[in-house]
């Protein structure tokens, strides 16, 4: 199984760096660019054929490191093909 | 007076930190982020640095360093916890401190002096400062800027875990004195019972007239007589 894992900035937690992009996007013409969030995605190969028991594993991954709770939000996707990293 | 000064892959302000500890009285010592036993220690600090690279998160992967289970110990024992800049950001990510530290406002890297403002009296690290009390102290780094959720930030604010502000010279605190952005300006905190205290400025980097400042010396002696207390 593969997990594939997206870590984001929770709303109202202040990222600079995505305002910047923000702008420089509407300075290159892109007008309709209203707001951009900016975060982290982790592919994680798993020895474990149950999507179920791998979804619950990557939910405790984020819990416990991957994703800070005071600052980010996390979703996870299970794929069932395994992708060469 | 025995205290731990901890060691993690890519600190680099320890010898700083236990140079300092030494000019106001205590014994400080240098532990490996690997060691597992600081029974023979009275306290803590996490000096300044990036430990681990910041990987990840600042902070995010010292935490499962195996000293923090002694550290967290320490802090649920009443001793005096003391995290400096990334110390802080390992504390906040070991959950021993509320918030986190993220990139500065201005995505800068800030290395000047800073004026913080005495906030509280009532942790140990600024039990023999005067409260009001503005310090010039250096700030060094970009992962500066404290943020907490709205609960959160509004508890630590009504407890009185707010021990530092970031200030003018003359102890004005607004926006343009709040050199990386952090919420209410917030550059020191404290746990509730107020043992374990974080800082993002670097009190050992003045406390010696050829450093510019002294004015970091009263933020040990505090932790140090914090020590002799608990």
């Amino acid at each position: 199984m593969r997990l594939r894992i997206e870590i984001t900035r929770r709303p109202g937690i202040a990222d600079p760096e995505a305002v910047t992009v923000t702008r420089a996007l509407r300075e290159l013409g892109f007008d309709m660019v209203v707001a951009v969030g900016m975060g982290r995605f982790l592919l994680i190969d798993v020895d474990e054929a149950d999507p179920e028991a791998a979804r619950a594993a990557a939910d405790r991954m984020c819990r416990q490191l991957l994703a800070n709770p005071v600052l980010e939000d996390y979703s996870i996707e299970v794929v069932a093909e395994e992708v060469a990293g | 007076m025995n205290i731990a000064v901890v060691v993690f892959p890519g600190s680099n302000c320890e010898h700083d930190v236990v140079h300092a500890l030494r000019g106001v009285g205590s014994n400080p010592k240098l532990v490996w982020h690997r060691d597992d036993d600081l029974s023979a220690f009275d306290a803590a600090v996490l000096p300044g640095g990036f430990a681990h690279g910041d990987y990840l998160r600042v902070g995010a992967i010292a935490r499962f360093s195996p000293v923090m289970a002694e550290i967290e110990a320490m802090a649920a024992a009443g001793k005096p916890v003391l995290g400096i800049c990334n110390g802080l950001q390992i504390l906040c990510e070991a959950g021993l401190l509320p918030g986190a530290l993220v990139g500065n406002r201005d995505l800068s890297f800030i290395c000047r002096f800073v004026h913080v403002k005495v906030e509280s009296t009532k942790s140990s690290l600024t039990a023999a400062a005067t409260k009001g009390r503005v310090l010039r102290i250096p700030l060094n780094s970009y992962q500066g800027s404290y943020t907490a959720q709205a609960d959160v930030l509004a508890e630590v604010e009504a407890n009185g875990q707010v021990i530092l502000r970031y200030c003018g010279p003359d102890g004005t605190v607004d926006d343009n004195n709040n050199p990386n952005g952090s919420a209410n300006g917030i550059a020191g905190v404290s746990n509730a019972a107020g043992n374990v205290v974080g800082l993002m400025p670097h009190p050992e980097r003045a406390s010696e007239p050829i450093l510019g400042s002294t004015d970091g010396k009263v933020l040990l002696e505090s932790f140090v007589s914090a020590l002799a207390e608990a």
